[in-house]
C-alpha cells in the first residue's frame, strides 16, 4: 500500500506532463485521421465518414485552388527563409561581435516583433501599403515583404544565442595556429554557428508556410495555404487539406528524426 | 606609461583578434540590411497605423481618406467595440491562466522527472507548430463536436452544467460555438508559448536547492511553493507574456470555434480593414488594442519584478 | 615576411638570429593600458631561447596580458617584443612563430583529434600531415583517441592533445596559460613531469604562466615573479626562494615569518640589524635594504624550536620567551605557531623525525635560527603583500 503510494507520488508529474503533451497530440492525430476521410458524401460537417486513399493518391481532384495555394506558400516560405536568414545572421554577428552605438536601440527593435500581436502588425503594413499607394498591389510581394518582417527577428535571436554561445578563445587559437581572418572564420566560426543558422531557417520556414493573421490582411486577391484553409472553413473544408497538414508534419518529424538519428550513429562510431 | 620613439600609438581598440573585435564601422554594415527591413516594415508601419487612425472616418478605401486629425475616431472605435475588446482580454486572460497551470506542469515534469526523456519531451512540445495551426484548430470543431464523445462526457459528469453556470457556454448541449471552445483553442494553440520558457527558467533552479527545501520544510507543497516556484517567476513572466500577447490579438479561434456572440477584437479588426474598408476606426482599435497590451504588460511585469525581489 | 611559411617547419634555420646567433624571446618596456588601469607596466624581460621559463603570480598580475601580447592576441600600447633580431610586437597572431596553449585548451569541438592537431600544418598549406600528426600523438600518448571528437575526452586527455596541436607547428617558443589549471592535483602532478619531459626531449622555448608557485618551482630553469603587471623578481627557484628580494616574493613563494627592525648598518660582508632587543646580522648578498627600518625575514622551516630552556643546535641568538598557540601535526612536519614577547605570532615548521613528541599548546619555548638563511628587506613595504586569502 505506502510503496505503490510512494510510487505513485514519484510519478504522479510526470504522468500528469504525459497527459497534457497526449492532449496537444489529439488534433493533430485528427488531422492525420481526416486526412483518409471520404467526405464525398457531404463536405458539410467536419466529421469521420468513411477511409479511403483518394485525398492522397488523387491530387487531380483537389479541391480547386489548393494545390496552387500550397505553391504560393512553399514559394514565399522559401524565398522569406533565404533573405531573413541572411540579413538576421549578418545582424546577430554585428549585435554579438562588435561594439557600436545605437546597439540597445537595435535590440529593441528586434524584440518588439516578437511581442506585438500580429494583427497590430499586420494591420500597420497594410496602413503603410495603402499610404503608400500599393493598396491595389498588395499579393506576393506584400506577402514576401510581411514574412521577411517577422521571421527576421526570431532569426536574428536564434543565431545570436547560438554566437554568444560560441568561445572566443576558439577563435584566437585559429588565430594563434596561422590561420588568417577568413580562414578563422571560414573554418572555424562559421562551422560551429552553422546549425544556429539551420534552425533559424527551419523555423523561418514553418513560420512563414504557417502564418496567417498577418498575411490574410496583406495578401490582396492572392491565397496561401493558410489562407486556403480560413476561407473553406466557411463553404465546408475538403479533406484534402488535411493530407497538406499530415504532409508537413511527416516531413518535419523526418527532419528532426533523422538530424537525431545522424548525430547518434556519428556519436556511436566516433567512440566504438 | 609614455610611449617608446617609433612606435606607432595604439589604440586600447585592439586591431587584432582580441576582446573588442572588428572595427565601428563593419558592425554599422553587418546591421544595417535587417534594421532598414524592420525599420521600413514595422517601426514606419505604426506610424502609418497611428496616421490612419486619425484619417476622416467619412472616407473610403474608393474615394480615398482624408487626415483631418479626427481623435473622435477612438471614442467612436472603443465605444462600438469595447465588447469585443473586453472579450480579447477576459478570453486571453483565462487561456493564460489555463496555459500557465498545465504547462506548469508539463514543464515541471520535463525538467525533474523526465530523465533521458527531457530531450524527446522538448521535441514532442514544438511538435504541434510542426503542422499548420489552422488544421489543428480545426480539428477542435470535431473534438468538441456536438455528438462527440467530448459533450458527452462533460454532460455525464456535469460539466456542462457549471460551465453554464459561469457563462462559460449557453445551453448544456454543446460545446462548440461557445466561449468555452474559444478559450480551449488559445489554450491548446499557445501552450507551447508558456511550455518553453517556464521549462527554460525551471531547468536552470538547482536540484539540491528543492532538496534543502525538502529540507526545510515539511510539506513538499510548501517546499514548492517557498522555493521552486520563486525561482521559476522569469519563466513565468515571460510565459504569460508570450501566450496572452498573441492570444489577445489572434481571432482565429473564435472564427473557427465561435459564434457571433464571441468575437474577438482581431475579428473586428480584420472584417474593418478587409471586408468594410473602414481604415480610421481599424486603425484605431489597433492602436487601442497595443495600448491596452503595453499597458498591461508594464503593470503585470513591474508587479512580477517587485514580488521577485522579495 | 614570410618568416612563418618557412619557419615554422624548420625553426633554427631561416630566421635572422640576434648578435649572438640566438633566438631569445626580448620583451622591452612593454605596456599594456586599459581605461581604467595598467594592465603591464614597462616590463624588460629576456627569455634566452630553449629554456622552460615561469611567468608566476596571482590573478590580475597582468602575467596573462603579457603571454597574449607574445601570441599576438593582444597589442601593447608601447614598448616591443623581439624574437632573436626580429620584431614582432604588432605581428597578426597568425604570422609569428608563436603557438600557445590555451586555459581551457579551446579545442576546435567540430574537428576531431587528428584534424584539431592538423589544423596548424594545414593553414600553412603543408600536405601529408598524416606522418606528423601521428608522431605527434604519439609523443602525447593520444595515438588510439585520434578519431574521437575533443568532448567525448577526459580533461587530462584534453590538455595533451592542445600541446600537441601547438608543438606540431615546432613553434620558437610555446606559449603555456595555466594549462594544468582545470586538472585535478593528482593529474596535475604527472602533466608537470610530463610537460618537463617532453620540453626537453623538444628543446623550445616554453613560457609558462601560472599562479601555482609549486607548479613553477617543479617545472621552470627560471621564474619570473610578477605582481601589479610588475617583474618584482626573477631567477633560479631555489634562488628566489632562498633569497627573496620583495615581502610580495618572501610571502608568495611559499610563507616568512617577516620582524620589524631597525638597520643598524654595513659591517664588513654582513648588515647588523637590531632586532627586539637583539642584534641579528644577515649576509651582504641576502641584505635587500641597508638602512633604516627593516623586515628581517626567516623561512618557518629554518627556525629550530625547543622546550623553554632545553638546548637548540644553532650558532644564533636563541630567543626566549614564547609559548606555542597552535600546533598542526601534517605528517611529513609539525607546524607551530608561536607567540613572541613582542606580541607577534611566528610560524614555525619542525621536520617529522620522531627525535622528539610534539610541543603541547602553551608549552613555553625558545626558538633560534642560523643567521646565514635570514634575509632582510626594505620596511617601506607591506609585510602582508602576497599572502593569499584562501
Amino acid at each position: 500500500m505506502t510503496r505503490a503510494r510512494r510510487w505513485i507520488g514519484e510519478h504522479l508529474v510526470l504522468g500528469l506532463g504525459l497527459l497534457v503533451l497526449a492532449y496537444t497530440f489529439v488534433p493533430i492525430a485528427i488531422v492525420v485521421l481526416m486526412s483518409f476521410n471520404d467526405s464525398s458524401t457531404s463536405r458539410n460537417v467536419y466529421k469521420f465518414q468513411k477511409f479511403t486513399w483518394d485525398n492522397w493518391l488523387h491530387p487531380g481532384s483537389w479541391a480547386d485552388g489548393m494545390a496552387d495555394s500550397v505553391w504560393l506558400s512553399i514559394r514565399i516560405a522559401l524565398l522569406a527563409t533565404v533573405v531573413a536568414t541572411a540579413l538576421g545572421t549578418l545582424a546577430a554577428f554585428a549585435l554579438v561581435r562588435h561594439r557600436f552605438a545605437g546597439r540597445s536601440a537595435a535590440n529593441l527593435i528586434i524584440f518588439l516583433p516578437m511581442a506585438s500581436p500580429e494583427i497590430v502588425m499586420g494591420s500597420s503594413l497594410l496602413a503603410l501599403f495603402v499610404s503608400a499607394g500599393f493598396g491595389g498591389q498588395l499579393g506576393f510581394w506584400t506577402i514576401l515583404i510581411a514574412h521577411i518582417m517577422f521571421c527576421l527577428s526570431f532569426v536574428i535571436v536564434t543565431v545570436k544565442a547560438r554566437l554568444s554561445g560560441l568561445n572566443d578563445n576558439l577563435e584566437q587559437a585559429a588565430m594563434d595556429l596561422y590561420a588568417t581572418e577568413a580562414q578563422t572564420f571560414w573554418r572555424v566560426t562559421f562551422p560551429l554557428v552553422l546549425p544556429g543558422i539551420v534552425g533559424a531557417a527551419l523555423l523561418s520556414f514553418s513560420l512563414s508556410f504557417d502564418d496567417f493573421i498577418i498575411t490574410n490582411l496583406n495578401a490582396g486577391q492572392e491565397v496561401t495555404f493558410p489562407m486556403f484553409v480560413y476561407g473553406a472553413n466557411q463553404r465546408g473544408v475538403p479533406m484534402e487539406v488535411n493530407v497538406i497538414g499530415t504532409a508537413m508534419f511527416v516531413i518535419s518529424i523526418a527532419v528532426v528524426l533523422g538530424n537525431e538519428i545522424v548525430r547518434r550513429r556519428q556519436e556511436k562510431a566516433l567512440a566504438a | 606609461m609614455t610611449s617608446t620613439a617609433g612606435v606607432p600609438p595604439v589604440s586600447t581598440d585592439d586591431t587584432t583578434a582580441a576582446k573588442p573585435r572588428g572595427r565601428k564601422l563593419t558592425g554599422y554594415w553587418l546591421i544595417l540590411p535587417g534594421a532598414v527591413w524592420l525599420l521600413l516594415f514595422f517601426v514606419i508601419p505604426f506610424y502609418s497605423l497611428v496616421a490612419s487612425s486619425l484619417f476622416d472616418p467619412k472616407g473610403s478605401v474608393l474615394t480615398g481618406y482624408e487626415m483631418t486629425w479626427h481623435v473622435g475616431n477612438y471614442v467612436d472605435a472603443f465605444n462600438q467595440y469595447k465588447g469585443q475588446l473586453g472579450r480579447s482580454l477576459l478570453y486571453a486572460g483565462l487561456a493564460t491562466l489555463t496555459c500557465l497551470v498545465v504547462g506548469y506542469v508539463l514543464a515541471y515534469a520535463i525538467a525533474f522527472k523526465a530523465g533521458r526523456w527531457k530531450n524527446l519531451m522538448l521535441v514532442l512540445v514544438i511538435a504541434p507548430f510542426f503542422t499548420s495551426f489552422l488544421l489543428r484548430t480545426l480539428s477542435w470543431k470535431l473534438i468538441l463536436a456536438d455528438d462527440g464523445w467530448v459533450v458527452g462526457v462533460a454532460q455525464a459528469i456535469h460539466l456542462t452544467d457549471v460551465l453554464n453556470i459561469i457563462g462559460l457556454t449557453t445551453t448544456d448541449d454543446r460545446l462548440l460555438a461557445t466561449p468555452f471552445a474559444v478559450i480551449a483553442g488559445l489554450t491548446y494553440n499557445f501552450l507551447p508559448f508558456m511550455v518553453l520558457p517556464l521549462y527554460a527558467s525551471l531547468e536552470k533552479v538547482d536540484i539540491r536547492l528543492i532538496e534543502a527545501a525538502g529540507d526545510l520544510y515539511a510539506s513538499p507543497m510548501r517546499g514548492f511553493f517557498k522555493v521552486t516556484f520563486p525561482l521559476s517567476l522569469p519563466g513565468v513572466v515571460a510565459g504569460t507574456l508570450l501566450t496572452f500577447i498573441p492570444a489577445a490579438g489572434d481571432y482565429v479561434n473564435a472564427q473557427l470555434l465561435g459564434s457571433t456572440n464571441t468575437k474577438m477584437i482581431g475579428n473586428s479588426i480584420q472584417s474593418l480593414f478587409t471586408t468594410q474598408g473602414d481604415y480610421a476606426t481599424a486603425g484605431a482599435l489597433s492602436v487601442i488594442l497595443m495600448v491596452i497590451i503595453v499597458a498591461a504588460v508594464m503593470a503585470y511585469v513591474r508587479t512580477a519584478g517587485t514580488e521577485e525581489l522579495v | 615576411m614570410s618568416q612563418v611559411h618557412e619557419g615554422a617547419a624548420a625553426p633554427s634555420g631561416a630566421h635572422a638570429r640576434g648578435a649572438d646567433g640566438s633566438r631569445d624571446l626580448r620583451l622591452t618596456g612593454l605596456t599594456k593600458e586599459y581605461a581604467t588601469f595598467t594592465a603591464v607596466k614597462s616590463l624588460d624581460l629576456v627569455v634566452p631561447q630553449g629554456e622552460f621559463f615561469a611567468l608566476l603570480g596571482p590573478s590580475g598580475c597582468g602575467k596573462t596580458t603579457t603571454l597574449r601580447m607574445v601570441a599576438g592576441l593582444d597589442t601593447p600600447t608601447s614598448g616591443t617584443i623581439h624574437l632573436g633580431d626580429t620584431e614582432i610586437t604588432f605581428e597578426k597572431p597568425y604570422r609569428r612563430p608563436v603557438n600557445t596553449v590555451f586555459q581551457n585548451y579551446a579545442l576546435f569541438p567540430h574537428l576531431n583529434i587528428a584534424k584539431n592537431v592538423a589544423f596548424g600544418l594545414e593553414r600553412r598549406g603543408i600536405k601529408n600531415t598524416r606522418q606528423q600528426v601521428a608522431d605527434m600523438l604519439e609523443l602525447v600518448e593520444l595515438t588510439s583517441q585520434a578519431h574521437k571528437k575533443p568532448t567525448q575526452m577526459s580533461g587530462g586527455q584534453q590538455q595533451r592533445v592542445a600541446l600537441a596541436r601547438a608543438l606540431i607547428n615546432k613553434p620558437e617558443v610555446l606559449l603555456l596559460d595555466e594549462p594544468l589549471g582545470a586538472l585535478d592535483l593528482k593529474l596535475r602532478r604527472g602533466m608537470q613531469l610530463e610537460l618537463k619531459r617532453i620540453q626537453t626531449e623538444v628543446g623550445l622555448t616554453f613560457v609558462h604562466v601560472t599562479h601555482d608557485q609549486e607548479e613553477a618551482m617543479t617545472m621552470a630553469d627560471t621564474i619570473a615573479v610578477m605582481n601589479q603587471g610588475v617583474i618584482e623578481q626573477m631567477g633560479a627557484p631555489s634562488e628566489l626562494y632562498e633569497n627573496p628580494r620583495t615581502t610580495f616574493v618572501a610571502n608568495f613563494l611559499g610563507q616568512s615569518n617577516l620582524i620589524a627592525g631597525e638597520i643598524e648598518g654595513r659591517d664588513g660582508d654582513h648588515v647588523k640589524v637590531r632586532v627586539q632587543g637583539a642584534v641579528a646580522s644577515v649576509p651582504g648578498d641576502r641584505a635587500h635594504s641597508d638602512s633604516g627600518k627593516g623586515w628581517l625575514g626567516i623561512r618557518p622551516e629554518k627556525v629550530l624550536i625547543a622546550e623553554a630552556g632545553t638546548p637548540i643546535d644553532a650558532p644564533g641568538d636563541v630567543i626566549t620567551g614564547g609559548y606555542v598557540t597552535d600546533v598542526s601535526f601534517v605528517g611529513v612536519s609539525t607546524q607551530y605557531s608561536v607567540m613572541m614577547p613582542w606580541g607577534q605570532e611566528l610560524t614555525v615548521f619542525e621536520q617529522n623525525t620522531g627525535a622528539r613528541s610534539m610541543l603541547p599548546v602553551g608549552t613555553k619555548v625558545d626558538i633560534s635560527w642560523r643567521p646565514e638563511f635570514a634575509f632582510l628587506l626594505d620596511a617601506s613595504q607591506d609585510a602582508k603583500a602576497g599572502i593569499e586569502d584562501d
